[in-house]
């Protein structure tokens, strides 16, 4: 259910990002610790766009890795979800780099958008 | 101005949208737009503004989070017995349908707001910006926000809490921190719940419970408590008045950020 609350906001933001003008693409970065489900989020969103600028836009869903550093040693690395902990000296206190996010990354406007709006 | 309370949403709102808003134009494609966007950007603003409201009048909110039925209303219950007069307590309660909850709470003499959010299985910064303005602020110290029975959704919105609590009753499987990494990553605090079960109860291990929380990189302390068992309430009462005490360096910090170090 909160795939369609977050739909709703992401078409807010795509409405502001295109001013208006309808909208072929969506391309968005998912961290895998934002609590989203790519797939659940797309069927959502099919039904969310009806009506709107987007109401022909593909939704892309990029998947970004979970980054962090650790705290005792210094090193990055990318983790699996489930063991945020250092492979170089096993200690648990890492600090998050990425993966948390969802973000709108770009928005593709229909060709002859000027046209298409009229 | 906020148009219910007066206070200075929209001021606050232009300044965030100016470090959130559209980044550029990508030239090589003209019909592309780069964006970088939050996509809960107006959720993650108003949630920052109920935190600045609520901070200024000198409220601690807790959003309190769980599965359904590990034991929030108790929870809320005995602590509001545990702390006695030293704190003035309020409630908003989360529920899909009922006014159950905050009618317990309201038993206990203690202002309680109930929000039903119908098909919505969490609550979000708006619904709980318009519960606010059903409160007096200036009559509460410590505010408990209890969230939609549901360890999945209420993780992605912020609702302008000063800090997270997640209970994992022992009921549950031990290995829940592993099932919704999301969510007990951004827990300040987990309450390991109906502790006195315990004794009966073969398969739940408290050290492989912290453990898991620990994998997912997560400091944050963990207490066993029970809401049958006033005496087990001590060190989360202690934690409560800590973080109320400490307001003043809480409100301006980003909840979701791993402490340094
Ligand atoms: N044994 C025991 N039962 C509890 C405890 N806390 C709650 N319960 C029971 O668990 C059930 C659900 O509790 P409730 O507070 O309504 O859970 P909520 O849905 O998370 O608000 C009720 O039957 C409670 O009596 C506890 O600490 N010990
Ligand atoms: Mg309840
Ligand atoms: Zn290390
Ligand atoms: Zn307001």
């Amino acid at each position: 259910m909160h795939e369609l609350s977050i739909c709703l906001s992401l078409l807010r933001e795509v409405e502001r990002a295109a001013r208006g003008r309808s909208v072929t693409e969506i391309t968005l970065a998912v961290g895998p610790l934002s609590g989203v489900e790519p797939q659940q989020l797309k069927r959502a969103f099919a039904v969310a766009r009806a009506g709107t600028i987007a109401k022909d836009a593909e939704l892309i869903c990029r998947m970004r890795p979970v980054c962090f550093a650790c705290s005792a040693c210094g090193q990055e690395v990318e983790a699996p979800l489930d063991a945020l902990s250092c492979p170089s000296c096993g200690d648990w206190q890492v600090r998050l780099r990425s993966g948390d996010k969802l973000l709108l990354e770009s928005v593709t406007l229909a060709d002859g958008v000027e046209k298409a709006n009229l | 101005m906020c148009e219910q309370c007066g206070c200075s949403l929209t001021h606050e709102r232009m300044q965030l949208s100016d470090d959130k808003g559209i980044v550029s134009s990508t030239p090589a494609d003209p019909h592309a737009i780069a964006v970088i966007t939050n996509i809960l950007r107006e959720n993650d603003e108003l949630a920052a503004h109920n935190r600045s409201h609520l901070g200024a009048h000198g409220v601690l909110a807790i959003n309190l989070m769980s599965s359904p039925g590990s034991g929030k209303t108790s929870l809320i219950e005995s602590t509001i017995d545990a702390i006695g007069g030293r704190l003035r307590i309020a409630v908003i309660e989360g529920d899909i349908e009922t006014e159950n909850d905050a009618a317990r709470v309201r038993a206990k003499g203690v202002p309680a707001v109930q929000i039903t959010t119908g098909q919505t299985c969490h609550l979000d910064a708006h619904m709980v910006h318009q519960a606010l303005h059903r409160l007096d602020l200036h009559a509460v110290d410590l505010l408990f926000i209890e969230n939609v029975g549901n360890l999945v959704c209420p993780a992605s919105f912020d609702l302008g809490q000063h800090a997270n609590v997640t209970l994992l009753s022992v009921t549950e499987g031990d290995d829940k921190p592993v099932k919704y990494p999301a969510m007990f990553r951004i827990s300040d605090l987990v309450l390991l719940a109906k502790c006195d079960l315990l004794p009966v109860l073969d398969d739940f291990d408290p050290d492989k419970a912290r453990a898991h929380v620990r994998a997912l990189a997560n400091p944050a302390p963990i207490l066993e408590v029970s809401a049958r068992r006033p005496e087990s309430l001590l060190r989360w009462i202690a934690w409560l008045e800590e973080r109320r005490a400490s307001l003043g360096e809480l409100s301006s910090r980003n909840p979701h950020a791993m402490p340094p170090g």
